[in-house]
């Protein structure tokens, strides 16, 4: 085949690269993505879509259940629901299927090039990709590395037969009786309540000595307490060692030292993710490494000039946002303009029931920073919203600067409070101090009025509470 | 150790509440018995309040500028024992220097204040241990400018100032903020691209954007009110004459030629004074204070003559008192006297205040005219402009004599045009022909 030339190359069509390759598209750069499996990548083929359609399911699966056990104050009876996982799925594809079929005609529309294959380095300015139809030579001006990242395998719990990944999972045709989830960090907890509401048995377990290790215990109580009402067992400092030979059970070594077997037809393993950084020849140039990572600058430059990499494979937070705005402002850079990344912060969101949404630094990051701070916290029992929705667990909690109010964190646990990420991130962003918020009139009743009632208190002078 | 609250004092004559214009301490400051801790100003007097007892500063209730109820917590002390908090001492005030002047018979000035009424209670009911209450009343204007961004802090501004900043090529650790917290807006960034970093800039005229707000306190304040009334109150009439001081200024170069070595040194200002009591003698309704919301004018017997005098924190009238109860050299010597004082702030309230008729003069630098604005609650004010040599007509010549115009204006309410046409061509004859001041009648 026919080398192609081209002024940018994008290795990776996920949130991170088909960005990147739109915006270059549309700032008039000759570009070229390679994707070796679908557009759209991890979020949306096999996370972040796929997974908050299977959590709607089951939400919308166990409200029902709840009411058919009478179990529900509302006054409404049903009877009792019946849940056909293959259909959920094939409804979740179906959604999957028009989300890529978006990114192509928007790749298309920006003048953008997507070649499907395996892409691996010769140097730094060129890339053999493996397509259906031949070996494909591309060189580039300018390369963006965005591969990705892929779920990381226990050595004693190889992905294959019962021992699934979230790919896996996300993927079932039933819903499994009894489901053991290795990992209690975000991804485990999303899934191991989404099959819990199903009405699958599920158990988590967990090596540190509580869930969701990365935040604060103040903002996983609310979820550890929904776990318990879900029936979910927990097993904190506890470590899956292996399967009985006969496949049946899990081997777990508790925190006394003793060994338990739990009964499961599907393990889950969600230890974590990391980079991708294996499979595309990445030693035939040589790029500095950040631990696992490929190290960049606050432009995304590697150590190599003309290479750029972006998302999951640059590092932590694995968020397919960050990977989006790094590939936007690469774009930009590459097309001339000046750019660096300036973000107070990269906000995120745990669609665990209730929801976390985190932005900025919490109270023990501004602490162990040395900055004096006043917090305030607002709770959602006092909100009308929160108890007209039923959903009171969970509080919004701010964090200032104690000598000019400025908001450094604003944090919230609740249900459907995901939405007010954006309002969490862009106060950041502007600079607000903890008036800002009081001045602004929040719409009555919703639950975002306990972000202001949070600031007020922070202020001293909250009016709910 | 305890909480000791220090009120605001009974500042004395009735005054209500008073005007917070400098603190000398703040939180954590250890004070030692009797050391100041902050001025106020009443409509009369500045006032120091010292410290009752030893201790260290846990709180300070007001901002400078803020109007306090007297009686409500000023600060709050942590001292040894735990005697003090049952009984919070008054400290003993001590008065200073006072405001801008203000007539005996001058009702006390009255301004709404429904701020102080309502904020004393919520003081009290707060007073919680020892802890210092971070915010009260007032949170949202406590950081007008916001804390300086500390060396290598990040600076804060939102993304689309940025991103604009980013695109110019300027680097925003460089650019100073005016928003709150120090953020920078897009006006500083504005600011910033016109004048550029400063000396790195080519030289050339580069248009300011700048705008820098300073609270109008204390001094400042008590003018800026005091200026409001009386222009708003009072129709002045300006009346404008000549007035040939050849021979005045002849006579003054010989007084003060042959002066003792105890007398003062003359200027134009006690002749002008003594000429004032005489033409006051013939006009007494223009040494009156016009009390309007009452309807009456009260014609004083003493002469209490104020000279306005520039100082360092702005206009200052202390008073000649009794003027026709002292001749030349003691009018000099009293003018003096008060200008020394008032300048270093050491005049009492007593010489900042009773005067019934006032005298403005910008010395050398006097100008043609003005329009004085009466000192309420007065009548009449006579401003003197600068003497220059001027060429005048004597019926037959040209001749070089020394002129001065007296611009000075009348409350027409109860002055008409006439009478302060003739007071002031009495003083200009008075003036024109010196020994007529000093005839015995």
């Amino acid at each position: 085949m026919k080398d192609i030339s081209c002024k940018l190359l994008v290795i990776g069509a996920g949130p991170g690269g088909y960005v990147c390759a739109i915006r270059a598209g549309q700032l008039g750069i000759d570009t070229v993505v390679v994707e070796a499996k679908k557009l759209g990548g991890t979020c949306l083929n096999v996370g972040c879509i796929p997974s908050k359609a299977l959590i709607h399911a089951a939400d919308a699966f166990e409200k029902i259940a709840r009411i058919a056990r009478n179990a529900s104050p509302l006054g409404i009876s049903a009877g009792k629901p019946a849940i056909d996982l293959a259909k959920t799925v094939l409804w979740k594809d179906g959604i999957v299927g028009r989300l890529n079929s978006g990114i192509s005609a928007l790749l298309k529309r920006a003048g953008v090039k997507v070649v499907e294959g395996w892409a691996r380095f010769r140097d730094g300015k060129t890339v053999a990709v493996e397509t259906e139809i031949g070996p494909q030579v591309i060189r580039a001006e300018q390369v963006v590395i965005a591969t990705g990242s892929a779920a990381i395998e226990l050595p004693s719990l190889p992905f294959g037969g019962k021992v699934i990944s979230s790919t896996d999972a996300l993927a079932l045709n039933e819903v499994p009786e009894k489901l053991v989830v290795v990992g209690a960090g975000y991804i485990g907890l999303e899934l191991g309540i989404a099959f819990a509401k199903m009405g699958a048995e599920v158990t988590v377990v967990e090596t540190l000595s509580r869930i969701l290790p990365q935040y604060d215990t103040e903002l996983t109580r609310p979820v550890a307490r929904r776990l318990r009402e879900l029936d979910i067992g927990v097993l904190t400092d506890a470590k899956a060692r292996a399967l009985s030979p006969d496949g049946a059970t899990l081997a777990v070594e508790t925190a006394d030292g003793k060994v338990a077997s739990l009964a499961a037809d599907r393990i889950l393993v969600t230890v974590g993710r990391k980079p991708a950084t294996e499979g595309w020849d990445l030693a035939a140039i040589d790029l500095d490494r950040d631990g696992p990572f490929i190290r960049i600058d606050d432009q995304c430059r590697t150590s190599m000039r003309g290479v750029y990499a972006i998302g999951d494979v640059t590092g932590e937070p694995m968020l397919a946002h960050r990977a989006t705005a790094q590939g936007e402002m690469v774009a930009e850079i590459i097309a001339g303009e000046k750019r660096s990344w300036d973000r107070v912060t990269i906000p995120a969101v745990c669609f665990t029931e209730p929801e976390i949404v985190t932005a900025g630094l919490s109270p023990d990051d501004a602490r162990a920073a040395g900055i004096a701070i006043q917090t305030g916290l607002f709770p959602f029992q006092a909100n009308g919203r929160a108890l007209t929705l039923g959903e009171e667990a969970g509080f919004i909690r701010v964090v200032a600067r104690a000598d000019n109010h400025l908001l450094l964190g604003i944090h919230g646990v609740g249900a459907g409070i995901a939405e007010l990420s954006a309002s969490f991130a862009l106060a950041l962003e502007m600079g607000a101090r903890l008036e800002d918020i009081a001045q602004t009139i929040h719409v009555h009743p919703t639950e975002s009025e306990s972000l202001r009632e949070a600031a007020l208190r922070a202020l001293g002078h909250p009016l709910h509470i | 150790m305890a909480d000791h609250v220090i009120k605001l004092p009974d500042v004395g004559e009735g005054v209500a509440e008073a005007e917070l214009v400098e603190w000398h301490v703040k939180v954590g400051d250890v004070v030692r018995e009797d050391a100041t801790l902050a001025a106020v100003m009443t409509d009369k007097a500045t006032v120091e309040i010292p410290s009752p007892v030893d201790g260290e500063v846990v709180w300070l209730g007001a901002a400078v500028g803020d109007v306090v109820a007297v009686g409500s917590d000023l600060v709050r002390l942590k001292v040894e024992g735990d005697d003090s908090r049952a009984a919070p001492k008054t400290a003993a005030p001590r008065m200073k220097a006072a405001a801008a002047d203000s007539a005996e018979a001058a009702p006390p000035a009255k301004r709404p204040m429904a701020a102080v009424p309502e904020r004393a209670p919520a003081a009290l009911a707060r007073r919680e241990p020892a802890a210092a209450p971070p915010t009260r009343s007032a949170p949202f204007r406590q950081f007008a400018g916001g804390a300086p961004r500390a060396e290598g802090e990040r600076p804060l501004a939102a993304p689309a100032v940025r991103l604009r900043a980013r695109e110019a090529g300027i680097d925003l650790r460089q650019v100073p903020g005016t928003g709150p917290a120090g953020r920078i807006t897009h006006e500083d960034l504005d600011a910033f691209l016109a004048q550029g970093p400063g000396l790195a800039r080519a030289p050339g005229l580069q248009p300011r954007t700048a705008v820098e707000e300073i609270k109008v306190v204390g001094l400042r304040r008590r003018i800026a009110e005091k200026m409001a009334i009386a222009n708003a109150r009072i129709p002045h009439i300006t009346y404008v004459e000549e007035v040939d001081v050849s021979k005045l200024e002849e006579l003054r170069a010989t007084l003060n030629q042959q002066k003792r070595h105890d007398q003062p040194k003359l200027t134009l200002l006690p002749f002008i004074m003594r000429a004032m009591v005489r033409a006051i003698a013939e006009q007494p309704n223009l040494n009156a204070l016009f009390d309007d919301e009452a309807g009456i004018l009260r014609q004083h017997a003493g002469v209490h003559i104020g000279i306005a005098a520039q100082t360092a924190a702005g206009l200052m009238v202390p008073v000649v008192r009794h003027a026709e109860a002292r001749d030349l050299w003691s009018c000099g010597a009293e003018v003096n006297r008060l200008a020394d004082a008032a300048k270093n702030g050491t005049a009492t309230r007593e010489e900042l205040s009773g005067s019934t008729i006032t005298i403005t003069s910008l010395g050398a630098m006097g100008g043609l005219m003005s329009t004085p604005i009466i000192n309420h609650p007065e009548v009449a004010i006579i401003g003197v402009n600068k003497i220059l040599m001027r060429p005048v007509w004597d019926g037959s010549a040209f001749v070089p004599r020394k002129m001065m115009n007296l611009s000075s204006s009348f409350d027409h309410r109860v002055i008409d045009g006439f009478d302060a046409a003739r007071f002031v061509q009495r003083l200009k004859t008075l003036l024109e022909t010196p020994t007529l001041i000093f005839m015995e009648d």
